[in-house]
């Protein structure tokens, strides 16, 4: 197992530790609810360098991010960031990730920890293009500053003035370290990414100005644990739970960033011919009124029959509602339509609903 | 680790605290913290006996659920009430206010096969 170059500051902050794709992460600090309620009201700090970067440089930097993910990297400028995700050619999804474009000749290419490896082969199988691939996740380092006093915090360790767009970046100087800072995040809140090259001992510097920053707003550390519960409140999908390589964009709600005008791009053949039979089911956000925690795997059910599977599930610690993603046959799959979560052998009642399950 | 010498305990890390000829039945100090937040406990409806190794509800947490299985055999007199809406109380006070459930022992000999505090101090190791 990995070690981030976080982790001492974790064993301090007396962090519960788990093997995460590889790597020794912390799932909580205090407790999840908490955490997660002061990343909502507040402002929280994730370590996620266990994410990959992988760097494309070279002339026809765009045409192999073009043809290699789905969503229409054309339309980015310097500085901005896209919400993408490579497919295979039969439209499975290969992994989520996020495109920031550097310059027309470099572009960073932020990938899930767990499929760094199998991306990676899968970048320089497909490059046809005579790009440059790096795999520089190792020297990099991620922190995320999460929450409405996010921008706050920051600003007071940061060399320049923070006034970025959503999805946007720059370089900047953080606790006197160089940054590629983002305005990005997994929680739906105010927040920002800080990348950086750097030892140990410049992370556990980062760390500490970031916690004193923010000390006047009660900063918590946060760990997986909320990360995850908050996402699920936006409903943003997670890689191996609501997606993967036997789901398609355009059922996972990922039509969006499905840029099927382009002109050529791993997948587009297959998804058009789906998209032009129709969906035989969708990922949809259910919610129930009952007591009940849905969980990874559980039946949807009507009338005693399946038609559908949660994929992901929680008891919401903003709406205190049980949530849930789930994959729905097509016909039931409409928002309203009255479903059920099948719980050791129960039936609760539930309903399709949208997005976001938190009002932002 | 809180490990109370008074309780009696299971494998299962439930204790059981006696108190004249019935008993308070709860999860430890280390099951909460294993669990971590618990978001509800969800008692078999229309519980009245409960029967010794039998599951008789479970505890619902934001990592995984778990089953609560009865440490001794009883006729259940009470469910700690405030849990409906402070479930939390099983992590912040399993051997207090964080009970679960209360019952007449209609088989008290099932005591002597529950563990006592050092053994079950030596199960967690």
């Amino acid at each position: 197992m990995k070690k981030t170059k976080f982790y001492s500051a974790h064993e301090k902050a007396n962090a519960k530790i788990v093997d995460f794709a590889g790597f020794k992460m912390p799932v909580q600090y205090s407790s999840i609810i908490a955490e997660h309620l002061a990343v909502r009201n507040s402002v929280g700090v994730f370590d996620v360098s266990h994410m990959g970067e992988i760097f494309v440089r070279g002339e026809k930097a765009l045409d192999f991010v073009q043809y290699i993910t789905i969503n229409d990297a054309s339309v980015l400028v310097n500085g901005k960031v896209q919400y993408s995700a490579m497919c295979l050619e039969d439209g499975g999804i290969v992994d989520d990730l996020l495109v920031y474009k550097i310059s027309d000749k470099e572009f960073m290419l932020v990938v899930n920890a767990s499929n760094l490896e199998k991306d990676f082969a899968w970048m320089q199988k497909n490059n046809n293009f005579g790009v440059e691939l790096s795999n520089e996740s190792d020297d990099y380092s991620l922190l995320a500053v999460q929450g409405p006093d996010s921008n706050k915090t920051l600003q007071k360790i940061t060399d320049k003035k923070i006034d970025l767009e959503y999805y946007t970046f720059m370089f900047a100087k953080v606790a006197g370290i160089d940054m590629i800072l983002s305005r990005t995040g997994y929680t739906g809140e105010l927040g920002y990414e800080l990348y950086f090259r750097g030892n140990e001992e410049d992370a556990l510097k980062l760390w500490d100005a970031v916690m004193e920053a923010g000390k006047e707003f009660n900063i918590q550390p946060a760990g997986l644990g909320c990360r995850d519960s908050l996402r699920l409140e936006m409903g943003f999908c997670l890689y191996g739970n609501d997606i993967d390589e036997t789901t398609n964009p355009l059922e996972a709600g990922l039509g969006w960033i499905t840029k099927l005008k382009k002109e050529s791009f791993i997948g587009k053949e297959k998804l058009l011919s789906v998209k032009q039979e129709g969906l035989k089911r969708k990922l949809v956000p259910v919610i129930s009124d009952e007591k009940v925690f849905p969980r990874h795997g559980y039946d949807i059910t009507l009338d005693g029959k399946k038609i559908g599977t949660v994929t992901s599930g929680v008891v919401s610690p903003v709406i205190d509602k049980a949530i849930a993603m789930a994959y729905i046959d097509f016909p039931y799959s409409s928002e309203g339509t009255s479903i059920n979560f099948s719980v050791r052998g129960k039936e609760i009642p539930a309903r399709v609903t949208k997005l976001p399950f938190v009002k932002k | 680790m809180n490990v109370p010498a008074e309780l009696k305990y299971t494998n299962d890390h439930e204790w059981v605290k006696v108190d004249g000829d019935s008993a308070y039945i709860g999860i430890t100090d280390y099951a909460q913290g294993e669990l971590g937040d618990i978001v509800f406990i969800d008692i078999v409806p229309d519980l009245s006996e409960i029967v010794g190794g039998e599951s008789f509800g479970t505890i619902e947490a934001v990592k995984t659920v778990s089953e609560m299985f009865a440490p001794i055999s009883g006729t259940v007199i009470e469910i700690n009430p405030k849990l409906n809406d402070e479930p939390q109380l099983v992590n912040s006070d399993p051997y207090g206010e964080g009970w679960i459930i209360k019952v007449v022992l209609t088989e008290p000999s099932q005591l002597d096969a529950l563990l006592d505090s050092q053994s079950y101090k030596e199960l967690l190791g």
